[in-house]
Order: C-alpha cells, then sequence, then structure tokens
C-alpha cells in the first residue's frame, strides 16, 4: 500500500494504482488518474465512470458486457472512450478495485 | 407432504437427489428433480473426443441411472420459475408447487452472441468442443487435416471449466506429434485475459508449458465478430488473427429459462450468496454448480464440493436453523497436458493454486503445479468417480474446505 498525492489530496493506491478507498474519489482525482493514462475526460467518460461505481457499490462483478448494456456507451465505444483495455483503465480512473475476472 | 423441487438434472442436480434422498424421510418430503434431457453427459470427456481418445459412448450414459429409487423424475423443459409464487411452470403449462427449491440449470454456450460465428463456417472451419455435437464434428474434422493456423479463442468470460482450452491446446499440440504433421500446424491461443490464467502462480507454470510447447499466446484480445470470408477472427480494438481452422469457446451463458424469469445478472448467472449458496432473493432458494455467480471456477470439482455446503444449509434451513455451513469456492483441476502428463491445482475464493502435493501432505501422489505422469492418471480415474461415486453424492476422501496443508507458500 501507498500514499500518491493526486490532485493535491493524499490518497490510498495499491501497487497497480488502484484507489484502495472508492470513497476518496473525486472528479478532480479523476481528471488526475486519466491524465497518466493519456485520456481527456468528456461527460461521456464520466457517464461510464458514475456507472462503474454505482455497481462497484451493488458489489456486482464487472464486466465489459456489462457496460456494453448499459445504454450509456456500447462496447465499441467503450474501447473508444478508454482504448487498451477498458475496463482495468476506466476502474482505475473511476477509483475502484481492479476488475477480477473469472478463475 | 412436503416438496423439494430440484432444476437441472445435470452434475449438481444429480448430486443432491442422492444426498438428499438418503438424508429425507420418503413419507415427509418429496423430491422431484426436472430435466429437459434423458442424457447425461460427462462433459470433462468432450475434451478428449476431438483427438480420437474417447468417443461418444465413452461419455454418455442414460441420467435416469444415477437417480435414486424414492426420486421423481420428470423429462420436460423448464418454463418459469416464479419465486414468489413458490413454483415452476414445465414447458406443457404443468404446474409444480416447492417448500425448497435447489436450480442447478448449468451454463451453456450461446454462439449466436457473436456477429459471424455460426455462419458460413459453423462445424466446417469453426467448432467448439463444448458440445458433444461439436466435438465430433472437429474429430471428422481433424481426421483429413493436413495441417495449417490452428487458433483457440475464448470469446467472453466467465466460461465452464477455464482449463479446458489450454487442455485443448496441448493435447493438439500431442496429437499432431504423433501424426508427425506437427511442424505443419502453428497452434495460437487468444484469449481475453491478461495471460494465460488468471492467477499468478498458474499463469506462470502454464506459461512456460506454452512456450515449451511452442504455442503462441495472444492476451487481451476480447472478440468482437467472425470473418467468414477473410477467415479471421476481429477483436473490438480492431486486431485480428487469421486461422485455417477455429476452435472457439462460445459465450457462457446461464439457461433461458433464468432469462425468462427475471432471476440472472447479464448473464443469466444467479446472484448466489457465496458462502452459504443460498439465493439472494429468496430464502427457500438454493443455487448449485455453473447457474451460480458465485467467483470461483465454473467446474464439476467445484459442484461437488459446493454440494457438501448446499446440503448442510438446507437441511438447517429446514429445520429453522441459521445457515452455518461456508463454501469457501474450493476448485482443484486436474490438467491433461499431453504426451501422458498432467499438473493439478487446488485453490479457493482466497488461496491461488499453489505448489505441493495433494491430497497427503508431502506424499501427494498428486504434484501440485508440477507437469507429472501421475497427474494424468488423476484425470483419467477421475471419469470412473464422476459416474461411481461423485454423481452418487457418495463421500470423496477430500472434504469441502480447501486444505493448506502440503501446499508450499
Ligand atoms: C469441455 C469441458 C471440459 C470440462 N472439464 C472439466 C474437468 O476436467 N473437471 C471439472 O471439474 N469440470 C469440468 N468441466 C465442467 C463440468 O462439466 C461442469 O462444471 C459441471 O457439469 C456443472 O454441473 P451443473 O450441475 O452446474 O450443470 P450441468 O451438469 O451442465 O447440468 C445442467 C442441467 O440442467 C438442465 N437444464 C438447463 N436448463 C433447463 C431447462 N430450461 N429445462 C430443463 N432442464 C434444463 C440441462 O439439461 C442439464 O442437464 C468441463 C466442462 C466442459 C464443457
Amino acid at each position: 500500500m501507498a500514499t500518491q498525492n493526486i490532485a493535491g489530496v493524499n490518497i490510498d493506491v495499491n501497487d497497480e494504482g488502484y484507489l484502495n478507498d472508492p470513497s476518496q474519489w473525486t472528479k478532480e482525482v479523476a481528471i488526475e488518474i486519466a491524465k497518466e493514462e493519456g485520456i481527456e475526460l468528456t461527460d461521456k467518460h464520466f457517464e461510464v465512470l458514475e456507472f462503474l461505481r454505482d455497481e462497484n457499490e451493488k458489489s456486482s462483478t464487472l464486466t465489459i458486457r456489462k457496460v456494453g448494456k448499459s445504454g450509456i456507451v456500447d462496447i465499441k465505444g467503450l474501447y473508444d472512450l478508454f482504448p487498451g483495455g477498458p475496463l482495468k483503465k476506466s476502474s482505475r480512473i473511476a477509483g475502484i478495485p481492479k476488475p477480477s475476472s473469472c478463475v | 407432504m412436503k416438496k423439494i423441487l430440484i432444476l437441472g438434472g445435470g452434475t449438481g442436480g444429480t448430486i443432491m437427489a442422492n444426498k438428499l434422498r438418503s438424508a429425507l424421510e420418503r413419507e415427509e418430503w418429496e423430491i422431484t428433480v426436472v430435466d429437459q434431457f434423458k442424457t447425461h453427459y460427462y462433459q470433462p470427456g468432450f475434451l478428449f473426443i476431438p483427438f480420437g481418445i474417447y468417443n461418444k459412448n465413452d461419455v454418455i450414459k442414460p441420467k435416469s441411472d444415477f437417480f435414486p429409487p424414492g426420486v421423481k423424475v420428470i423429462f420436460s423443459k423448464i418454463e418459469m420459475i416464479e419465486g414468489k409464487k413458490n413454483q415452476v411452470t414445465l414447458e406443457n403449462g404443468k404446474i409444480l408447487k416447492y417448500d425448497f427449491l435447489i436450480i442447478a440449470t448449468g451454463t451453456q454456450t450461446f454462439p449466436e452472441e457473436t456477429p459471424g460465428l455460426k455462419e458460413d463456417l459453423w462445424y466446417k472451419e469453426i467448432f467448439d468442443f463444448y458440445t458433444i455435437e461439436g466435438a465430433i464434428a472437429l474429430r471428422n474434422f481433424f481426421k483429413t487435416w493436413k495441417g495449417g493456423r490452428l487458433v483457440l479463442n475464448i470469446a467472453e468470460l466467465p466460461f465452464k471449466c477455464p482449463v479446458a482450452p489450454l487442455e485443448f491446446v496441448f493435447l493438439a499440440d500431442a496429437h499432431f506429434h504423433s501424426l508427425g504433421i506437427r511442424d505443419k500446424v502453428e497452434i495460437t491461443y487468444v484469449t481475453p485475459l491478461p495471460g494465460a490464467f488468471t492467477k499468478p502462480r498458474a499463469t506462470k507454470m502454464l506459461s512456460g508449458l506454452l512456450e515449451e510447447k511452442n504455442i503462441n499466446v495472444i492476451p487481451e484480445f476480447y472478440l468482437e465478430r467472425v470473418d467468414n470470408k477473410e477467415k479471421k477472427i476481429i477483436s473490438y480494438d480492431g486486431q485480428e488473427v487469421q486461422f485455417d481452422v477455429l476452435t472457439i469457446v462460445p459465450v457462457n451463458m446461464g439457461n433461458e429459462v433464468i432469462e425468462r424469469s427475471g432471476m440472472g445478472d447479464d448473464l443469466n448467472f444467479i446472484p448466489t450468496d457465496k458462502h452459504t449458496l443460498r439465493s439472494e432473493e429468496f430464502e427457500n432458494v438454493f443455487v448449485l454448480g455453473d447457474a451460480s455467480n458465485i467467483p470461483t471456477s465454473k467446474a464439476g470439482a467445484v459442484v461437488h464440493f459446493g454440494a457438501d455446503v448446499l446440503f448442510e444449509n438446507l437441511m438447517s434451513a429446514i429445520e429453522g436453523r441459521p445457515l452455518i455451513a461456508k463454501f469457501d469456492g474450493h476448485a482443484n483441476c486436474y490438467i491433461e497436458t499431453g504426451f501422458g502428463k498432467g499438473s493439478i491445482i487446488d485453490f479457493n475464493y482466497d488461496t491461488e493454486p499453489l505448489a505441493g502435493t495433494f491430497p497427503l501432505p508431502g506424499i501427494g501422489p498428486f504434484g501440485l503445479l508440477q507437469n507429472t505422469k501421475f497427474n494424468h492418471y488423476g484425470k483419467v480415474i477421475f471419469r470412473w468417480i464422476y459416474w461411481h461415486i461423485l454423481l452418487r453424492g457418495k463421500e470423496l476422501p477430500i472434504g469441502p474446505d480447501m486444505s493448506m496443508a502440503g501446499k508450499k507458500l
């Protein structure tokens, strides 16, 4: 566990840069992490991030397919918003744990 | 008369029917199993069919051979589950009431979910080996195949028996070696996962084997569609892989009845308490095996361990006691690696597969995370155990909880 100063706030992150505590997340934090990933956030991005945070709150397992069925973006759209590993990147920016795929 | 209704007479449903019938008084409890098909398939055997190691008769038996006397069996499609009314409707409109319901309808493959998959090349140059039909069609194709690009692709997560596709490419390597055409076959393993497997140490061992056997791995490939003309698979982010023959693990989902009944998640798996195995929605409904959404492998071994816990908890629920038995997600998989060898992994919700010996600490005879001849016999013996011990709900020498004894951290 490490503490990282993101957008002027000290945030707990794990080895891979995922937030340990989703409640430390703010829009400013998201914008900073997105920059690290080379992504500039738009309103559409934030809609996806909010969806991911809601689903995480409900502790449901997140899949790309689920986001694709959310009515916010289709799967292709998700790849366009978060190129190269959309669920991993969007989860990190949304301040929720790294999605665990099936075993 | 009180009623227990079991939906699905596959691995899980059959185990529960056997366990419950011997535990509950016949005068007091009526036990009914419903399944659409009369044949029981030994699904782990499908893997061996394309390579001519098993044939159809090695993997089928009548379902009725495995239900104990005193259990009512109905062969029919299930139309609807209505948890609020404690009732299930069959295809012909017949209504079955229950006091307790066990759902064990498993998971199936849905090739229709991927554009281009079930089109011109389906069962000509594109095959699955998760159904008996697919496995046999692939067997016939391989009989005359002269070589080329063999691509294995996993369409979606989760899928049942997560090691089966790896075993498939290992066996393909050995098969084409024995035919003397391995140098003419290029084998590529294309997966949406970041590596060969999810858990770090197992991935390391399995990646080593893949490299040793000259099998290419393309990770993080999430299938969008199949191009039948150009014979290639295309991912959402535009990667393309060419094939001469494609073996696909299609999208796995729960049965349509779960969707019709509004009981599933986006893949029709039923939200289930991962420790008690009770449905999150209804107090008198339990979910066993592949049909549930619990975060562990969808595998027969998991069904078997889960059945012990479900049995305990159902007995508690019947007697109005709290549900104290807790499932730890215990999974135990033999991995066939070709050339008469095999590996074995043992893990649960919290512990990844580790090296060591199994099931007896220090003795084995099986070597965890190792590639040995003895482990291969485990897989061979498993079929016998499946028909004779597991389905009949008898005790195996391995309890439901995973043991740390004999494992190396
Ligand atoms: C190729 C392959 C290899 C495998 N290898 C292994 C292995 O090595 N080790 C291992 O442990 N596991 C392995 N498995 C997985 C194992 O076979 C399954 O996990 C296990 O059989 C699941 O049991 P279940 O009771 O949940 O479902 P199933 O056994 O699939 O049973 C579900 C039953 O429900 C019935 N059903 C569903 N819907 C309806 C409906 N609407 N109406 C009526 N009936 C319905 C079906 O007909 C079926 O009989 C493998 C699977 C495959 C495909």
